[in-house]
């Protein structure tokens, strides 16, 4: 049975669609990833999945169950870990936990020894009595793991778990995440914006612009990409173009800064390059396909720059809604 | 399986990358812990409003500081504008000191604007996140809006207790039915401005509104109730907002308990504590506090309709 299926799912916000009718299905015991840059519509995928937002049209089933007329099932049977911090600060560690054991009404009995085995995984079992206004970000959001934890969830989602955390606390969370896998065959559903981080997801579902452009295992997707990318700076990058598009019949686009283009054998296209080419060369760079370039295949773009674009988008979208008079 | 006493551990907490496979010189993972989540039933439901209602003890019995500082406006009125308007109106309170006219006026303040306060623990829950997690929890909203309103009114007639302690300060006597009395009639209004304070929350989200909506309510009720003054020969404008008021159903009330615990001459009872009329009518003090409770049921429905109604 799957995890999760999504079937042309769709939300509008006004006129602004957010995610354009989506469908994918994840199997029970999968990390999968959501990557894409912020205003992507992943966000508002996830909410729909968590039922914290209801989808205008399309289906979707989590755990077995319709996310629209199942509602508290779904909710019963996952656990959520927010990008913004939703713990309460005057509490300590342990009655966040306890709270949230209560709300979710996890058997009395058990609550003492699940609470142990989640927050000896994120190494907090020695804090569990500080107030967590006390704890930095990372062990925040440690605890908010463990906390999403307590119910024992079939699936785990995790909206970027890792932004603004350290590379030792990011790497802490990779550990958990991998073991939760083994150990209770969790299903965990992430987003994130970060590349390296997409390639520890078992598949990954690339979205832009509302809409899911590629889905599959990371190295598949690098492979679909074949081609090596060469990045070079040059005395003038509009003639390089030109020249690229004459000379070797290349499509290149000017990104960060550089010229980039993809090439079937890079190492052999290098001298050719230095040879023929009649702009003068600054300096070049060639590597192997990464997620960035299945990224840059799939939308044409980098992300960042597709970062960029799309907070403009968005503002806009914004701006209108709030002329239209609407309330949040 | 698992020992509740904290094993020392070598690691550093905070420093601990956790390795991949968990597996070489760490300790073994401790076995998984099979939780199961019941299907909903009202059981739940009411370990929901529990929980919910002992958060509200729990931040209230570490905020000290908001305990002392929300004793220093009643205080205020109860000595300094008590002792200070004495002088004025000592021939016309038939003997009776003025402090001891205020009191009960002013356990009926501290509960209110102490409800206020509980109410808008909702509106900072909702600024710092936590009221998602409530949200999303796969139980009624209602529960959670009940739990938060119980908690409020719990938390605001503990801290009326703090004023009852003060009794002898003011020549009140005590006894079992005064106290009893009293915490309950504070539990009842502190119920009412708790749900009046949610049903606002669930409009209102920010903080700063928050407050200035509640003040710019909760001050005039608090004034027009007859709080500080007795409710009998008002002017006509005065008499008809005092009527309006439902405040005035809960001093009335607080103020004939204490008079009834009290040695008065049937003149300073008349003068001081006159009874509430409509258009001539006496209105029963068990219809004052039936009228209190219903308003906090029905505004208590408004706030879970507001809430079921949110995304």
């Amino acid at each position: 049975m799957a995890a999760i299926s999504v079937t042309d799912l769709r939300k509008s916000f006004g006129d602004f669609e957010a995610v354009k009718g989506v469908s994918f299905e994840v199997g029970t015991g999968e990390v999968f990833g959501f990557l894409g840059p912020n205003g992507a519509g992943k966000t508002t995928t996830i909410n729909m999945l968590c039922t914290l937002t209801k989808p205008t049209s399309g289906h979707a089933e989590v755990a077995g169950f319709d996310v629209v007329a199942a509602r508290d099932d779904v909710r019963r049977h996952i656990g959520l870990v927010f990008q913004d911090p939703t713990l309460d600060g005057y509490l300590s560690a342990e009655q966040n936990l306890r709270l949230h054991a209560e709300l979710y009404g996890v058997e009395s009995k058990v609550v003492k020894p699940r609470m142990e085995q989640v927050l000896r995984m994120v190494g907090l079992w020695e804090r569990r009595d500080s107030q967590v206004m006390t704890f930095s970000g990372g062990m925040r959001r440690r605890l908010e793991i463990a906390r999403g934890l307590m119910h024992s969830p079939r699936v785990l989602f995790l909206d970027e778990p890792t932004i603004g955390l350290d590379p030792q606390t990011r790497a802490s969370i990779w550990g958990y995440i991998r073991q939760l896998q083994q150990s209770e065959e969790i299903t965990i559903f992430m987003t994130t914006h970060y590349m390296d981080e997409a390639e520890f997801c078992g598949r990954i579902a690339i979205m832009d612009g509302g809409e899911i452009v590629a889905l599959d295992t990371p190295e598949a997707l690098k492979e679909a990409v074949g081609a090596d990318r060469i990045r070079i700076e040059t005395a003038d990058d509009e003639r390089a173009i030109a020249e690229l598009g004459e000379r070797f019949g290349l499509e290149a686009t000017v990104s960060e800064g550089a010229v980039s283009f993809a090439v079937a054998d890079g190492e052999e296209f290098v001298p050719r390059l230095f040879a023929e080419l009649q702009v003068p060369i600054s300096s070049v760079n060639l590597s192997r396909p990464t997620l960035d370039d299945v990224f840059m295949s799939h939308t044409g773009s980098t992300i960042r720059d597709a970062e960029e674009s799309s907070s403009k988008n968005r503002n806009r979208a914004v701006m209108q809604a709030m002329h239209a008079g609407g309330r949040r | 399986m698992s020992d509740a006493k904290p094993r020392p551990r070598a690691m550093a907490s905070t420093t601990e990358p956790a390795t991949a496979g968990a597996g070489t010189g760490a300790p073994a993972p401790p076995p998984t812990v099979e939780v199961r989540v019941p299907p909903r039933s009202w059981r739940s439901e009411v370990r929901a409003v529990k929980i919910v209602w002992r958060r509200e003890l729990i931040r209230f019995q570490k905020d000290r500081m908001r305990i002392v500082t929300s004793l220093v406006q009643p205080l205020l009125f109860l000595f300094v504008l008590g002792s200070g308007l004495q002088q004025l109106s000592a021939a016309s309170t038939d003997g009776v000191d003025l402090k001891t006219f205020i009191y009960p006026g002013v356990l009926c303040i501290s509960v209110m604007f102490t409800g206020m306060f509980s109410a808008a623990s909702i509106v900072w829950d909702r600024e710092f996140g936590f009221l998602r997690e409530m949200m999303v929890a796969p139980v009624r909203r209602s529960s959670i809006v009940i739990g938060k309103v119980f908690g409020g009114a719990t938390v605001a007639s503990l801290q009326g207790l703090i004023l009852l302690a003060l009794a002898w300060a003011v020549h009140v006597p005590y006894s079992v039915g005064l106290v009893l009395g009293v915490f309950a009639l504070q539990l009842l209004l502190a119920f009412s401005i708790t749900a009046f304070g949610v049903m606002i929350a669930a409009r209102i989200t920010q903080i700063q509104s928050f407050m200035g909506v509640m003040q710019m309510i909760v001050t005039p009720m608090f004034f027009i109730s007859g709080a500080l003054f007795p409710s009998g020969d008002l002017p006509g404008w005065l008499a008809v907002l005092n009527r309006l008021d439902p405040v005035t159903y809960a001093v009335t009330p607080m103020r004939t308990l204490i008079f009834n615990n009290l040695n008065l001459s049937a003149e300073a009872t008349h003068t001081l504590n006159p009874p509430i009329t409509w258009f001539g009518w006496e209105v029963p003090i068990a219809l004052q506090v039936f009228m209190v409770f219903a308003l906090g049921m029905v505004m208590l429905g408004v706030a879970i309709a507001e809430f079921n109604a949110g995304d």
